[in-house]
């Protein structure tokens, strides 16, 4: 076997360079933290003492949960996967007017902060709701359907990602050969769909399986997940070693989950003849078709329209008529039992800590992606291990992450605990991930042949950087910029364990005003989750606006 | 001049050229030929300087290129599907190069229409690289090559993805473009055809070497081992009974067995199996008695049915001995 020589080159060190900062970044606030929360649940004293960990098998209460939060999982994808494949179906094959902006509505309900979700959802089917009668008040059913809202358009947009470009004539050939329609969707197109599909349902699995806000606003006392469970036993009870315990128990299964993905999606990964979307759809022709689309359309409209059409219309309707009573009681509670501040404050201190949070997640998770795509000469196992590394802290819980702070940033040798800027911080390790896993497929996806014809052409490695990758990336960027303020802005789970009372977020002024009671505190809640609503929404449009012709799954 | 010498390039365990030799004189076109995977590109990738050779040497001029680096190395390149960029219209992908040269922005933009006049691409300076056909995209990478005025150009399979009526008139074309402006050239392909009517000299590659290098003509009838025969279409066979000779597909006469048989001497007897009309000849599968079926092409009336007996005399220029011990014949 021969093996290179490794070269030191400019190329290497300035790799170095740019990974550095992510490294640094993801060591003290990620890696130190879920080092404490792993001391704190292995050895509460100092010496290795499994009983907190082993307690969370044997306690009745915790296998409770444990067993609640894997089933709502199952459940809520496999639920979600069966009622999205129609929209997907629709998206990817038909074009109609209106599809644009059909796309980009279809994304809100995945950016939408959990607590708006929750609100909403409450607003329906809670006392004075719409589907009050229905009794689905602090049920299973409730958070079960809240999860679909959530991860409806992660499956039709990961599904539909491959769908529009997966060429008709496959299964048109088919067709020739005499399957039938349904044949031919069951023997050609859905083995063809199976990596998006399994990609989609791993997603939604992952994400359901750390639900957090909608559990906590949606189940009561009776229902929690894990994350609710570390969140109880952390604000309510002050037991830290059993959180401690059962972050431990949410890591492992999260790495667990992440393993098991990768492998499924390699064994499934195939070479496909992939075609221009543009090329795919259609307008719908006949009346069957022309229904179809409809159809579709409508019930997605209707199911993911109907608790934010509810959330909007409760906010303007307070107990005699429709008015702005429960927007002006926004800047009028103030210093109130449970509020420091009024939630107008609230909102500036939510652009202002999104903003900083979208400028950290843009230099460490673009840095990241940057260096982990110039690793072009070796697409080995190494590689897989980096971009692995990079989905872990994108696949852990926000909840662990807040913990985490708690327990290992209040004192030194990294002290923060007076700090509010804690919370980008928090906001920013929750998304720069994301940021690194929208750009590094386009990054990835540069045609090599195009650096070297500009190498032959005459530009240094510097100057291709400049006038190749960063031209092609700035749109990516611009798009993972824009779902970093969404996140960031509707960030809750790990930014109810590090926000300030004097310095609360949006989302935790939701929260605690669902809390308190009275119909003027639900009201304001409804107010608020309607601004937060808004707010992620323009997000979201401005990203819709830069993603011209781009290839990618959101 | 470009001179390579024992050129080896690694991809890992895998060899990917295994000790190339190859001159090009200034204002020579040479085409490299052979199969795929034979590593015809990472010759080029390798003169280019984007491939760091484990051993062996590129010189320019009697000067050793080790170390420099692509860009300051003045080649051209034209790739495989072009590589343009896609976020550049076609000027500002023809422009690129002089960009880099630090050409003033008038001078290179002039130049560069010129370069587009050359290509027949005239008044395509605004339009989007992507929304352009194969042939229109193939020119602009030709512009783009030849704009920085390159000391060597070299093309990658330049016309690989293009109809065969377009093609064929494009080999001329860029004939007459490269002899016009005395370039020197390496071109790379896969089809004998496009090297044959582009080269003044053609270099068969073979598994990370190179096999032949001469003219045309010299490849074509004195093919020197029988990889490179068979490459060419010749027929390797033992049938006439004078031990394993190449026979070239259109040197053997074929007569009906009836009217010819005893008047043969080295004659073969078969049976026509199969029969395919190609423009100016007929396509002949014969079936012989010893060893496979032999590809023969017959002009002029009247052409054996499938199923006819058929006697097959080779003419004997159309034959060609190998004789493998030995080393190929290599030019310097």
């Amino acid at each position: 076997m021969i093996v290179r020589p490794i070269r030191i080159t400019r190329g290497s060190v300035t790799r170095a360079a740019m990974l550095a900062v992510p490294v640094a970044f993801l060591g003290v606030f990620f890696v130190y933290p879920v080092v404490s929360i792993i001391g704190r649940g292995l050895a509460p004293d100092g010496h290795l003492d499994l009983s907190p960990v082993a307690d969370v098998f044997a306690d009745a209460g915790l296998r409770k949960v444990l067993w609640f939060t894997l089933w709502q999982a199952s459940v809520s994808t496999a639920l979600t996967v069966v009622v999205a494949l129609p929209g997907a179906y629709v998206l990817s094959r038909y074009d109609f007017p209106g599809k644009r902006v059909v796309r980009a509505a279809l994304v809100v309900p995945f950016v939408l902060p959990t607590v708006v979700v929750g609100s909403a959802f409450l607003g329906l089917f809670g006392e004075g709701g719409p589907l009050s009668r229905l009794g689905l008040e602090q049920t299973a059913t409730a958070i079960v359907i809240a999860n679909m809202f959530f991860n409806y358009a992660v499956v039709v947009r990961v599904v539909s990602g491959l769908w529009s470009h997966l060429d008709p004539r496959q299964e048109e050939s088919a067709r020739v050969l005499g399957a039938g329609r349904g044949r031919a969707f069951l023997f050609v197109t859905l083995p063809a769909l199976r990596p998006a599909i399994v990609a989609a349902a791993s997603l939604t699995f992952l994400f359901t399986f750390t639900s957090f806000g909608v559990v906590l606003i949606l189940g009561g006392p009776r229902y929690a997940t894990l994350d609710v469970e570390i969140y109880r036993q952390t604000a309510q009870f002050l037991h830290l070693d059993t959180a401690a315990a059962l972050s431990i128990v949410q890591l492992v299964a999260v790495i667990a989950m992440l393993v098991v993905a990768g492998r499924i999606e390699r064994r499934h990964h195939q070479a496909l003849q992939l075609r221009s979307a543009a090329d795919v759809a259609r307008r719908p022709r006949t009346r069957r078709e022309r229904a179809v689309v409809g159809l579709t359309l409508a019930g997605t409209a209707a199911f993911l329209g109907a608790p934010l059409a509810v959330l909007i219309e409760r906010s303007f309707h307070p107990d005699s008529g429709y008015g702005l009573g429960f927007y002006r009681a926004l800047s009028e509670l103030r210093r109130g039992s449970a509020l420091f501040v009024s939630p107008l404050e609230a909102i500036r201190n939510s652009l202002v800590f999104a903003s900083v949070a979208t400028v950290l997640a843009i230099v460490v998770g673009g840095l990241a992606a940057f260096a982990l795509a110039s690793r072009r000469h070796e697409p080995g196992r190494r590689t897989r291990g980096l971009d692995a590394l990079l989905l872990i802290p994108l696949g852990t819980s926000a909840v662990t992450i807040g913990f985490g702070f708690i327990i290992a940033l209040d004192h030194p040798p990294v002290d923060l605990r007076a700090s509010p800027w804690l919370v980008p911080i928090a906001q920013a390790l929750v998304a720069a991930p994301f940021v690194a896993w929208v750009m590094l497929p386009v990054l990835r996806s540069i045609d090599p042949r195009l650096r070297d014809a500009a190498a032959v052409l005459g530009a240094s490695p510097a100057r291709t950087w400049r006038e190749i990758d960063l031209p092609i990336v700035t749109r990516s960027l611009l798009v993972a910029a824009g779902f970093a303020f969404a996140i960031s802005l509707g960030e809750f789970g790990a930014t109810l364990f590090v926000a300030r009372p004097d310095y609360p977020t949006l989302p935790v002024v939701i929260f605690r005003l669902l809390g308190l009671p009275g119909g003027l505190n639900f009201g304001a809640a409804m107010a608020a989750s309607v601004i937060l609503m808004l707010l992620t929404a323009l997000a979201i449009l401005a990203i819709e606006r830069f993603r011209v012709g781009a290839i990618g799954e959101f | 001049m470009l001179r390579v010498r024992g050129l080896e390039v690694r991809y890992g365990d895998r060899v990917a050229l295994a000790g190339v030799d190859l001159t090009v004189d200034d204002g020579e076109i040479v085409s490299v030929l052979g199969p795929s995977g034979s590593g015809k590109s990472t010759l080029l990738r390798a003169i280019a300087g984007l491939e760091v050779p484990a051993r062996g040497s590129v010189a320019w001029d009697g000067r050793d290129l080790a170390g420099i680096p692509p860009h300051h190395r003045h080649v051209g390149m034209m790739f495989q599907q072009h590589a343009l960029f896609p976020h550049r219209d076609v000027l500002g992908n023809v422009v690129f190069g002089l960009r880099m040269q630090r050409t003033p922005p008038a001078r290179a933009e002039q130049r560069a229409r010129e370069m587009l006049d050359v290509v027949g691409l005239a008044g395509f300076e605004h339009r989007n690289v992507a929304e352009l056909s194969g042939g229109e995209q193939q020119r602009v990478a030709l512009a783009r090559a030849l704009a920085p005025a390159p000391r060597l150009l070299m093309l990658d399979e330049p016309l690989g993805s293009l109809d065969r009526p377009l093609r064929e008139r494009l080999m001329i074309e860029l004939r007459e473009l490269f002899t016009g402006l005395g370039l020197t050239t390496v071109y790379v392909t896969h089809d004998h055809d496009e090297a044959f009517a582009l080269a003044d000299r053609v270099a068969v590659m073979r598994a990370g070497r190179i096999e032949q290098v001469g003219t045309p003509l010299e490849v074509w009838q004195r093919p020197a081992t029988e990889f490179v025969a068979r490459f060419l279409g010749y027929n390797l066979t033992e049938a006439f009974g004078d031990g394993r000779v190449g026979i070239r597909p259109d040197g053997v006469h074929v007569a009906r067995a009836a009217a010819a048989s005893g008047s043969g001497v080295g004659g073969v007897d078969g049976v026509v199996v199969a029969r395919a009309f190609r423009r100016d000849h007929f396509l002949l599968r014969v079936k012989v008695a010893d060893g496979d079926p032999l590809e023969i092409a017959v002009t002029g009336a009247p052409v054996p049915a499938v199923g006819d007996a058929v006697h097959l005399v080779a003419d004997p220029d159309a034959v060609v001995r190998f004789d493998e011990g030995t080393p190929p014949p290599q030019l310097p």
